[in-house]
């Protein structure tokens, strides 16, 4: 009989996350060794460390594991190892190496499962020509698997979340709504179509969009996961001291999402992002608390938000037309800091 | 129409009170219905699956022991 892994009791993906104020409120207390090579460490909340190993080339580093987010085994590999490569896409990197994190109840699973999940991985690995080079297991009750990736960038192309101008465009390169989904897919309510859908979406790399972001000069890039698309771009906007103004309208979304989270299929994590971000956040009165919803839910291997010099948008969307599996769309602009709010969303374009 | 009918998902996590609440809601044309959680997730998750049947909430009490009592009707 398949393994569906979705009959064992645990939290999904990157909704599993401990809140990031907690994490924040955690980092604050120790005294962190402090090295000028190290360019971008723990304290900003970026994607990945960043650390010079000469004049021009930086390794990035980033780890990324969670519990199944999907029912197949297989799958749920391919996802992992896609989301977990993604925080060095989205610096604008080239990952090169990576080393396995399992955590597998042995007892209850059977050595056919965790053969299944690491070879979905070893899939996607193969396509991002990043090379397995080791890994490190512990049994446990709740299984849980990810990668730690290296990669490489030219101290001039990396993109952090604090690079965002006035005047730049925001793109997003993937559908929002994969938590909800998956939720609506353990409880039974998304059809198979639906889960196809949000699974084909976590298990594409973010390599080609982060192709585009390097060709289309963009200023700033982040990769949309656990914190929700708000909790992001919040980030970014206080990173590189703007404001944005989003457009629902223009928002891609997974087909239902919408729906499912009107129906209250949303995780602990949802909420937390909300109460995290909410100050920071002004909605239009028009827009749906379902679209709230979506804009806060957890995402497991999201697409790059990116932004782009105004004017170059066009271009960027007409490459991504070309090269881009997945939805992706122009969502809205950068504009100056105001006090407090960071991000406005309306219905349509402001 | 049954005004004390009850949805008891305590000790559940989502989305378990949520599937309880649409199931009891999907069989009744309209009336009241409470539903008992224990955190605040299923609470807020419930509401919304009342509200996405067209059923309102009329009240939100917390007792003790984290438990959330939620009214919902369809008049």
């Amino acid at each position: 009989m398949k393994t569906d892994l979705f009959k064992l009791d645990c939290e999904c993906g990157c909704a599993a996350k401990i809140p990031a104020e907690r994490l924040i409120h955690m980092l604050r207390s120790l005294s962190l060794p402090a090295d000028p090579a190290l360019i971008i460490g723990p304290e900003t909340l970026d994607d990945a460390g960043v650390y010079r190993i000469s004049d021009d080339l930086c390794l990035i580093q980033t780890v990324d594991f969670f519990p199944p987010v999907a029912r197949d085994p297989h799958m749920y590999g391919k996802i992992a190892a896609a989301n977990a490569l993604s925080d060095v896409y989205a610096m604008g990197g080239r990952p090169l190496t990576a080393l396995a994190i399992v955590c597998f109840p042995t007892a209850s699973l059977g050595p056919e499962v965790l053969k299944d999940i690491t070879a979905g991985a070893v899939e996607v690995l193969r396509d991002a020509k990043v090379v397995l080079a080791g890994g490190h297991s512990i049994v446990d009750p709740a299984p849980k698997f990810g990668l730690a990736v290296t990669g490489v960038a030219q101290r001039d192309q990396i993109l952090t979340n604090a690079g965002a101008r006035p005047g730049n465009a925001l793109i997003l390169t993937k559908p929002l709504g994969t938590g909800t989904t998956i939720l609506a897919a353990k409880a039974g309510i998304a059809t198979a179509e639906h889960e196809e859908d949000a699974n084909r979406c976590m298990a594409t790399l973010n390599a080609e969009a982060s192709q585009l972001a390097l060709a289309h000069g963009a200023s700033s890039c982040t990769d949309i996961t656990g914190f929700g698309f708000l909790g992001h771009a919040v980030q970014m906007g206080r990173a590189s001291g703007v404001a944005m103004e989003i457009s629902m309208e223009s928002m891609p979304m997974l087909e239902q999402a919408v729906e499912f989270a009107g129906m209250g299929l949303l995780s602990a994590a949802a909420y937390a992002n909300r109460r995290h971000n909410e100050q920071a956040v002004r909605f239009a009165d028009d827009i749906l608390v379902a679209e709230e919803d979506i804009l806060f839910d957890p995402q497991t291997s999201g697409g790059l938000l990116i932004a782009v010099p105004g004017g170059r948008e066009a271009a960027f969307m007409e490459a991504a037309r070309r090269t881009l599996s997945t939805a992706c769309a122009v969502v809205g602009r950068v504009t100056e800091k105001q006090d407090g709010v960071v991000i406005t969303v309306a219905k349509g374009r402001h | 129409m049954n005004d004390t009918a009850m949805v008891d998902a305590r000790g559940l996590s989502c989305p378990q009170p949520v599937l309880m609440t649409l199931d009891a809601l999907r069989a009744r044309s309209g009336g009241a219905l409470t539903v008992l959680v224990d955190a605040e997730v299923s609470k807020e998750n419930v509401m919304r699956a009342a509200g996405s049947r067209g059923w309102s909430v009329e009240g939100v009490e917390e007792e003790d022991g984290g438990v959330f009592r939620i009214r919902v009707a369809k008049r």
